[in-house]
Parts: C-alpha cells; sequence; structure tokens
C-alpha cells in the first residue's frame, strides 16, 4: 500500500479539480483518481475524425464565475480564449435572425426591443437574489448552527433588498413556466423561442413544463457571475480548461492519476477509508470526495450494504434522464446560414424558432422517440479558432434537444432518423450544408453515459428542478455535501448548484470539509 | 373454498377465512370475530379463563395464518437480511429462528418479527404488518427475490405443557429433542410439515406450518391426539394475556410502527422497547445502526419497563407518575394484567428518561369501572424482572410430556 492521502478525489472533472485544488491550498494532500487517459470528465476536447476536433459534451464556457476563474488562476495556468462575449443568434425569423449581443436583442420589433431591456433588467435583480443561493452551501431546514441561521438570515436581506413589488414577482414567477413568462412579456416568437430555450437546455423539459422560470433564473445568474468573459470559447476547446485547472491543481501539490478508474469505495469502522482502483490497487485516504454522480457513488462505488434503505430509496428516485444529445460534423467549407454574419456565425446560433417549436420537439420524447424537427444549439468553433479542424475544413458542434436516454426497441434506426432529421433541419437554415458534410458523429444521452459514466446521460447528474434543488440536491441527507458514510462527500453537479462548467459544487465540497465537517 | 365462503357472496366477505375456518369455526361459541391482517380470526372461542388456563396447563391451539410470511431467497439473502434487520443472520444458522426487529434510517423501529433459516440463501421472514414496499425498496442493489407467501403456509401454534406429548402423539418422532428456536421437518400423510420451537406464551410450545390443504387433516389429528390432554383452540384475547406474562410486545399495543406514526415522537427504537440484545452493533451496517450508535451514546428518551402494581386490579391505558402527591407525570402503561399464573398484577409500562433508571417507585392511577360508576385509585408500582413469568418447561430439552 502506498501513502496515505488526506483525499482522494474519485473522477478528475472539474468539480474534482476545483475541490482538489482548494483543498491544496490549505496544505491537505489530494490524489485525484481520473478513470479515463485525461482528467477534464465531461469538460475535454477529442478528436472526432481525423483532423477535427471538438468538445464532446460542453462546447462552451458560459456560467463558471469569473471569481472562481481568477481564484483558481487559470490563464496564470495556460487558459486562453479564443472569443469571448459570444453573440447568441436566433435563427428562423420571418424577418432574419435575432441577435442577441452585449445585453441587447436585434432583429426584433421596437416594442419587445424595450420589453427585453426591461426583462433582463429585472432577471438580473432576481439573479442577484438566486445567485446569493447559488453559491453558497444549502442550508439545512433545521438550521441548526448560528452560522447558518446567519446566511438564512442573509439570504433573507437579499431578497428583501428586492422592495416588495419585485419581491412579490419574483414569488410570482419563481415556480412558473417559460412559455407563461415570456408569452407575458414579449411578441417575437424567435425572441421567445431564443430565451425558453435557455430555460430548458439540459433541462428534462420543455417551455411549458413547470419550473422552467427557475432554471432559466439559474441559467442567467450563472451567464452574469461570468463577467466580461460571457459565453466563450476556450482556445483549443473545453479541454483546455480542465487542463489549466490541472496545472493549476498540481502547483497546489495536487497528485494527479489518469488511466486510474476506481471499483469500490472502501469503508472500514463505518467510515470511507479510500478507494480500491479496477486494477486492483488499494489508496487509503482520511477521506474519500466523489465527483461521480450519486446513483454511481452511493449505488455502484459505496454499494447499499453500507447505506439505509430510505437512503437508497431516495438516490434510486433521484432523476436523471438526459435530453440532449450531440452531434458533430466535419465540414468541408465554411456553412453559410441565411442572414447570418461573419460575426455570427462565431457564436452561438439556435434553432428554436417559437414557443411552439419546442413544445413539439419535446413532445415525441416522453414516448421514447426522437424529434422530426429538433431544436439546436450550434457553434462553429472552427471559426474562432482554425486549428480544431484541417485548413480551410471546419468543424460543427450542435446540442440537439430533445433526445430521450431510452431510445426504444429501435435504438439503431432512431439514432440513424435523428442524424438525418438535424441534418434536413440544418439545411433549412444553412442551405447546401449537408453537401459538404464530410464525418459524423451522434452522442445520444446513452452515449454520454457511456463515455463520460454519468447516470442517465445527464449534463447536471440528475435534473434541475425544484425538487432536486438547494437543500434536496441531490438528496436529504447529502445535500450538505456530507453523506450518511463519516469521511465520504459528494463535490459533482449533483450536488448544488448542479451542472454546466461552473465549479461551485467543488468549491462548496472543499469549504465544507476545509469547515470540518465529517 | 371453505364453509363461509359458500354462505356469503363476495361482497358480504371482506375479510378472509383461514383454511383452519373449516373445523375452527364450529368451536367458536361466542361469534367474537376480530379482523387481523385481512382475516376474521376469532376473539374468544369460549371463554378466555379456560382459553387462558389450557395455556398453561394442558395445550392451547391457535391459528396464526394471517402471520404475514414473506420468502427471501438469493445469493444475496444473508447479505439483504443483516441490512434489514438489527440481528447478525449470519450468526443464525440453517432450521433456526430469530426473533428480530428491524428499523428505518433514523433508528425507529418499523415492525417486529420471526427469521426462519431454510438453508443457506433461504428465509422465511414473519411479520406483524404487510411491507413488501419496504421489502423491496430495501432489497436494491441486492440479488434477492422476496415474495410475500401468507396464503401459501397454513400456520397453527400448539403451546402449553402438553403440546410436546400431542405432537409426538399425531406420530413426529423426535419432536422432543427440538431445542427453543429450533426447526424440524416431518410429514403427514405426503405433506410436508414444519415444526418450530417458537410462539408467543412465553411456555413450551411449537408452531406448525403446512400447505393450506393439509390444514384440516392437521387440526383433526391434532384434536385427536389432544382429547385426553386438554386441548382447545384459543382466541386473540387468552394469547394477549399470555404474551404479556412472557414480556413479549405486540405492535400497535406497546410500540407504534415508524411506517404509520404521524405524530412527533411517537416512534420508538429498539434500546427504548428494551431489546437491546436484538441489536447486532458489530455486524457491520443495517438499517439505523448510525442513529441506533448515536442513541447509545446520547441515551434513550423512554424505555419500556417491566412493572408490579400493588392491588389486583389491572392498570390498563393507566399514567404513571413520580410520586402520590405531585402528579408528574414519568410514564403510561401499555399492557395490563392481573397475572392469574403469577398471581402478581403486572404490566408493560414505557418510562421517561431520566426516571427509568433513577425512580424505583412509581404511582399509578387506576380507574374502574364498575356498575356504570367510575372509581379512581392511586397504587404503588416497582420495577421488576423482565419476563414475568418462565417456566423451566419453556426451555427444557427434551421437552417434557406435561
Amino acid at each position: 500500500m502506498s501513502r496515505r492521502y488526506d483525499h482522494v478525489v474519485v473522477g478528475g472533472g472539474h468539480n474534482g479539480l476545483v475541490c482538489a485544488i482548494t483543498l491544496a491550498r490549505k496544505g491537505r494532500s489530494v490524489l485525484v483518481l481520473e478513470a479515463a487517459d485525461a482528467v477534464g470528465g465531461a469538460c475535454v476536447t477529442r478528436e472526432f475524425a481525423p483532423g477535427f476536433r471538438v468538445s464532446p459534451a460542453a462546447h462552451l464556457l458560459d456560467v463558471m464565475p469569473a471569481d472562481l476563474l481568477d481564484e483558481l488562476g487559470l490563464e496564470r495556468h495556460g487558459l486562453r480564449f479564443a472569443a469571448r462575449a459570444l453573440p447568441t443568434c436566433a435563427l428562423g425569423g420571418a424577418g432574419g435572425p435575432v441577435v442577441f449581443a452585449a445585453g441587447t436583442v436585434r432583429g426584433v420589433g421596437e416594442a419587445d426591443v424595450r420589453a427585453y431591456a426591461q426583462f433582463t433588467g429585472q432577471m438580473a435583480r432576481f439573479c442577484a437574489v438566486v445567485r446569493h443561493l447559488v453559491d453558497m452551501v444549502p442550508l439545512r431546514l433545521s438550521l441548526a448552527t448560528w452560522s447558518e441561521r446567519l446566511a438564512a438570515l442573509r439570504v433573507a436581506w437579499k431578497f428583501r433588498a428586492l422592495g416588495k413589488r419585485e419581491m412579490r414577482e419574483l414569488l410570482r414567477i419563481g415556480g412558473m413556466n417559460a412559455y407563461d413568462l415570456l408569452t407575458e412579456n414579449f411578441d417575437s416568437d424567435v425572441l421567445k423561442g431564443a430565451i425558453a430555450f435557455d430555460a430548458t437546455l439540459g433541462a428534462e423539459y420543455a417551455a411549458r413544463s413547470p419550473g422552467t422560470v427557475m432554471t432559466l433564473l439559474l441559467r442567467l445568474a450563472g451567464r452574469l457571475r461570468s463577467g466580461a468573459l460571457g459565453m466563450a470559447q476556450p482556445a483549443g476547446g473545453m479541454g483546455a480548461v480542465t487542463q489549466a485547472m490541472a496545472a493549476s491543481a498540481r502547483a497546489a501539490g495536487v497528485e494527479i492519476r489518469t488511466g486510474a478508474r476506481v471499483k469500490r469505495i472502501r469503508v472500514e469502522d463505518d467510515r470511507a477509508a479510500g478507494v480500491l482502483l479496477e486494477s486492483g490497487e488499494v489508496i487509503a485516504a482520511a477521506s474519500v470526495i466523489s465527483n461521480a454522480d450519486p446513483r454511481t457513488t452511493f449505488l455502484r462505488l459505496l454499494g447499499p450494504e453500507f447505506l439505509d434503505t430510505d437512503f437508497v430509496r431516495r438516490i434510486d428516485h433521484f432523476r436523471a434522464r438526459g435530453l440532449v444529445a450531440k452531434v458533430h460534423l466535419a465540414l468541408e467549407r465554411l456553412p453559410a446560414f441565411t442572414g447570418v454574419d461573419a460575426a455570427a456565425l462565431g457564436g452561438r446560433l439556435l434553432v428554436a424558432p417559437s414557443l411552439d417549436y419546442l413544445e413539439l420537439a419535446f413532445n415525441p420524447s416522453k414516448y421514447r422517440q426522437v424529434p422530426a424537427e429538433p431544436a439546436l444549439e450550434i457553434t462553429v468553433p472552427s471559426v474562432n479558432e482554425p486549428g480544431l479542424a484541417p485548413a480551410g475544413k471546419h468543424v460543427m458542434s450542435i446540442n440537439v434537444m430533445f433526445v430521450p436516454y431510452d431510445l426504444g426497441a429501435d435504438a439503431a434506426g432512431a439514432r440513424r432518423q435523428l442524424l438525418d432529421n438535424v441534418l434536413a433541419t440544418l439545411e433549412r437554415h444553412a442551405p447546401g450544408l449537408t453537401a459538404c458534410v464530410s464525418a459524423s458523429e451522434l452522442l445520444t444521452p446513452s452515449d454520454l453515459e457511456r463515455e463520460f459514466g454519468m447516470s442517465g446521460g445527464h449534463w447536471h447528474h440528475g435534473a434541475l428542478t425544484f425538487d432536486q434543488f438547494f437543500f434536496t440536491r441531490p438528496v436529504p441527507g447529502a445535500a450538505q455535501y456530507a453523506t450518511p458514510i463519516p469521511g465520504l462527500f459528494l463535490c459533482g453537479a449533483g450536488s448544488h448548484p448542479g451542472g454546466g462548467v461552473m465549479g461551485l459544487a467543488g468549491r462548496n465540497a472543499a469549504r465544507t470539509i476545509l469547515s470540518g465537517a465529517r | 373454498m371453505n364453509a363461509n365462503s359458500n354462505l356469503r357472496p363476495l361482497y358480504r366477505r371482506p375479510l378472509l377465512t383461514t383454511p383452519f375456518f373449516e373445523r375452527s369455526q364450529y368451536f367458536v361459541e361466542t361469534d367474537t370475530y376480530v379482523p387481523w391482517a385481512g382475516y376474521s380470526t376469532p376473539d374468544v372461542f369460549s371463554s378466555v379463563e379456560q382459553e387462558y388456563f389450557a395455556i398453561r396447563n394442558s395445550a392451547a391451539v391457535f391459528d396464526l395464518t394471517p402471520m404475514v410470511k414473506y420468502r427471501i431467497t438469493g445469493a444475496d439473502a444473508e447479505r439483504y437480511l443483516n441490512r434489514l434487520i438489527t440481528r447478525d443472520v449470519g450468526k443464525l444458522r440453517v432450521n433456526r429462528v430469530a426473533y428480530t426487529v428491524w428499523c428505518n434510517e433514523a433508528g425507529h423501529v418499523i415492525d417486529d418479527g420471526t427469521v426462519f433459516r431454510f438453508g443457506k440463501d433461504e428465509f422465511h421472514l414473519c411479520t406483524a404488518e404487510r411491507q413488501l414496499d419496504w421489502f423491496l425498496d430495501s432489497a436494491i442493489g441486492y440479488e434477492v427475490d422476496i415474495r410475500e407467501v401468507t396464503e401459501d403456509i397454513a400456520a397453527l401454534a400448539l403451546q402449553g405443557p402438553t403440546s410436546c406429548a400431542i405432537l409426538k402423539a399425531i406420530g413426529l418422532a423426535g419432536v422432543e429433542n427440538l431445542k427453543m428456536f429450533e426447526m424440524g421437518h416431518f410429514r403427514i400423510g405426503e405433506l410436508p410439515l414444519m415444526v418450530s420451537r417458537t410462539g408467543f406464551t412465553g411456555d413450551l410450545g411449537y408452531e406448525l406450518w403446512i400447505a393450506p390443504e393439509g390444514a384440516v387433516p392437521l387440526w383433526d389429528l391434532l384434536m385427536e391426539a389432544g382429547r385426553t390432554r386438554g386441548i382447545r383452540p384459543i382466541g386473540y384475547q387468552a394469547l394477549d394475556m399470555a404474551r404479556i406474562e412472557a414480556g413479549f410486545i405486540l405492535p400497535n399495543v406497546d410500540f407504534i410502527s415508524a411506517a404509520q406514526t404521524v405524530r412527533l415522537n411517537r416512534e420508538t427504537t429498539p434500546f427504548e422497547l428494551g431489546l437491546d440484545w436484538l441489536v447486532a452493533l458489530d455486524k457491520g451496517h443495517f438499517n439505523g445502526r448510525r442513529a441506533i450508535v448515536e442513541e447509545k451514546a446520547r441515551g434513550s428518551r423512554r424505555r419500556l419497563m417491566a412493572i408490579e402494581i400493588a392491588g389486583k386490579k389491572p392498570a390498563h391505558g393507566s399514567l404513571l407518575y413520580d410520586d402520590e402527591k405531585n402528579w408528574r407525570q414519568v410514564g403510561e402503561i401499555k399492557s395490563a394484567l392481573w397475572s392469574p399464573t403469577c398471581k402478581r398484577n403486572i404490566a408493560l409500562a414505557m418510562i421517561d428518561a431520566p426516571h427509568f433508571s433513577t425512580l424505583k417507585e412509581f404511582w399509578v392511577d387506576i380507574y374502574l369501572h364498575r356498575e356504570l360508576m367510575w372509581e379512581r385509585r392511586m397504587e404503588r408500582a416497582w420495577p421488576v424482572e423482565r419476563p414475568f413469568f418462565a417456566p423451566d418447561r419453556r426451555k427444557a430439552t427434551p421437552a417434557p410430556d406435561r
């Protein structure tokens, strides 16, 4: 047996790395174990066709807080950006695309422009409260300690500071669906579709489902925190973010081992005591921190024999059904989208031209079917960084909503159908595009599960909904990063505040551990 | 299928009858049936006193078919049960039975029951309440098959000093050599009969388990062989008297399942029920272990104790006070009985901390309803050993004939 670490982190995704860095900087000895050949988890870059590289899961950096980026020293450790503050261009409008850039919107009527300014202003004020919740270690309902009571007071004070009118409005819309809220505010179908897209991207539901205003607020709060960086494309793809984290981690003294797949979390005397690797190697540690999703952590790595039935039942009920597929296309030349200029092409293109379009794209997923006209989030990262594709060629990375985890009996047929539908949809907005596709890759939620070890292929390791948020994320009894097993902690997206390449779950977990949690 | 079901249309039969009903109905003189786990069961056959004395002086037959039974099999059956219940199943040998409780994550008792080990990977678990959902949820991650077999097994308790003699008389050779909590396998004609030396009376006694079609032949054999040995079918009430003397607790009387409580702090823990000896803290994790370890360190909130009360009037539903004048409540009576065999006024009382360990004497208010007039008596009470009654014949092996 080798040395005994203070902490061993299972999984070298961004949250695991953030957690490791934070702990190591306080003098803890930390070992990060990553099953894949490189760190990064779902925040990586890889080749999918000779010479064409993409970020196969997350493909933009848009919700990592600027202060965390600084704190981790990522730019000091080599992180560069191919583009910052990217615009969003919503396709499919009768009057051409609707472009969101620098806090304003173009391509809609006068009234919508004004309404949008008002709407974003109000959302920003609400986000000041939401952001506070997002940042903190979730309170326990018991408010057992003075620091928790104080934290609760601070939240209450932030809320209070909104003033009576806005407090009432936040309470009114907090549990609403995006469809109703957007219909109240805007006329343009494309505008509404685009905002609703952001409200539902990576969620389990479409715009008419309850709780989609909450998911919108969470996303907006995250975006506001990214500050001047805005929506950014790291040079070298998303893998560059985690590579910089790994460099920062090593500088802080963290030991990182890749190709080290953990088989079991070891328990001794009712305490997590280390891990057993697939190789048979045993690594001892005073505590184990899991960046894996809750289901994997508790049911596969730990095992129900160390947990109570009630807890296992809650974990079993934790919903993690991914609904986003990924499509990568190798393109022979730069695509041309109708009405989209060169600047917008480097940004984010949305195909979600109306609320009804989103609902119709969502419906089949309820019945294990793929959408005929999928909603898409398209990026062409080679516009900002030509090196991602061979000279003169381009690479396209697309998030496809809403694709169920379970594709029914004929999964192969459904996959072919889905790819055809995606290409047909693209062709409508970029005539001639399909003709220049030389290679393609489709990753459905079940592929994402296989490649990244995320249960259900869910980006956030579990749905971000009211019932799985804050002190119920992932489940009561594990919502403050500590778990029923002393010495075992969670630090992944399954914990508050969830996923997106944000890193806050990792930082909160580290802070909890440093504050002396068992 | 049986007489009752032929007489009444289905909609008039909300409760089931057991396979023994075909015979037992002719012994019921009082027509007092009570519902038990979906079955209609006799509360009293003829007279409670006679039935009680059959338990203590001759032999009593009690139909326990409604007892909920689960069959648990599979490669992980032992691991599964060890996580589910508080006792160490690893120490339970094949053909042995163990009384146990099981808890939720808060260390609160969900139910009590008995585990029967038929083989390395084969168990029966008998419970008071139906709880397949809990058992199935507990099976997440285990290779185990769980099914309810209540209706597949007819079960009869034969309890009392002549019970072994009766079993020998019906041809169960060697049954006297069964030890307490041991199972033996016999045959009645073609049908396998399992006999376990278990019971709810604290006396010499057995429980007989057979396929439903064997119920009537078994009943007839027992009644025939028991004719000269004082055999008598008994109802729920007589059994309840015997179980209090034996110090056995009853769900929904001495404690409420944590799965059913609504009010705060109505749940109970194994320690509170005085069942420390059932909790194997050294066997690794099991449901509720962490909470129980915490309780052990912190001390229990209350404790079920055996007490004796002056006078002869059973203290049903009485409250306990720390002295005669102050009326400071320190607990309450759960089960009470004037014990005809011990000639003592006994009770199981739940007493709050710290009084269960500090007070040597309590006061009990007993309310008597006499010819439509209520009278109250204050009586002295004191803790005593549990069980109240434990005759040597209960454990003697080979078992005596009378």
